[in-house]
């Protein structure tokens, strides 16, 4: 699969639920070929912005969309990566959100 | 602190700051946009990809990003002796003078 049938797969699936992606069509596709590039490495898609460890069961967390996906959109209007926003984020063209890390550090084995 | 800076990074543009580090993930959207941000502003650093490194590197290297940033998140940036954490142009600027 390249990324033109990652982000179709994906947009299908997520925007009826309220996830739309970022209007950053560059950061979109970065992101989307990260996640390829961490299925092909961990053999999952493991957020691109964390550190994962390769494991899959201590990373089911941070498996894309990841668990922190909703309560950041809630409270930020972006995931922590950026990668799916809300519909008013897209709209609001503000500036890039800083969106801090809601995973507990504890999460993190390795 | 002035560390790394000689004749020839004078000629190239590069402007006189702190030592600056950055832990960084080769697939971070955020880590990409920090080193991004960097160049263009012409500033020298080190960056370490702490995902590509083996494990017996990674365990030394997260201990170390975690004495300074208890999340371990990424990008974890050191400018002399201030740490700013996630890739925040305004403070990078400030710390830098830019």
């Amino acid at each position: 699969m390249d990324a033109k049938q990652l982000y179709e797969m994906l947009r299908t699936m997520q925007e009826p639920k309220g996830y739309y992606f970022n209007r950053d069509n560059d950061l979109v596709f970065d992101l989307l070929n990260s996640l390829l590039f961490n299925k092909d490495r961990y053999g999952y898609m493991a957020c691109p912005c964390r550190l994962a460890s390769g494991d899959r069961q201590k990373d089911e967390d941070i498996i894309c969309p990841c668990i922190y996906r909703t309560p950041d959109i809630e409270q930020y209007g972006s995931c922590y990566c950026g990668l799916y926003v809300s519909k008013d984020w897209n709209e609001a063209k503000g500036e890039a959100t800083y969106v801090p890390e809601r995973r507990p550090p504890e999460k993190m084995l390795l | 602190m002035l560390l790394l800076y000689n004749e020839d990074d004078r000629k190239r543009g590069i402007k006189m700051h702190p030592p600056v580090k950055v832990y960084t993930l080769s697939t971070c959207s955020h880590c990409k946009a920090t080193k991004r941000f960097l160049n263009e502003c012409a500033v020298k650093f080190e960056f370490l990809d702490v995902d590509l490194l083996t494990s017996e590197e990674r365990v030394a290297i997260i201990e170390e990003v975690k004495r300074i940033n208890k999340e371990c998140s990424f990008p974890t940036i050191i400018i002399g002796e201030k740490v700013i954490i996630g890739h925040k142009e305004r403070e990078i600027r400030e710390v830098l003078g830019l």
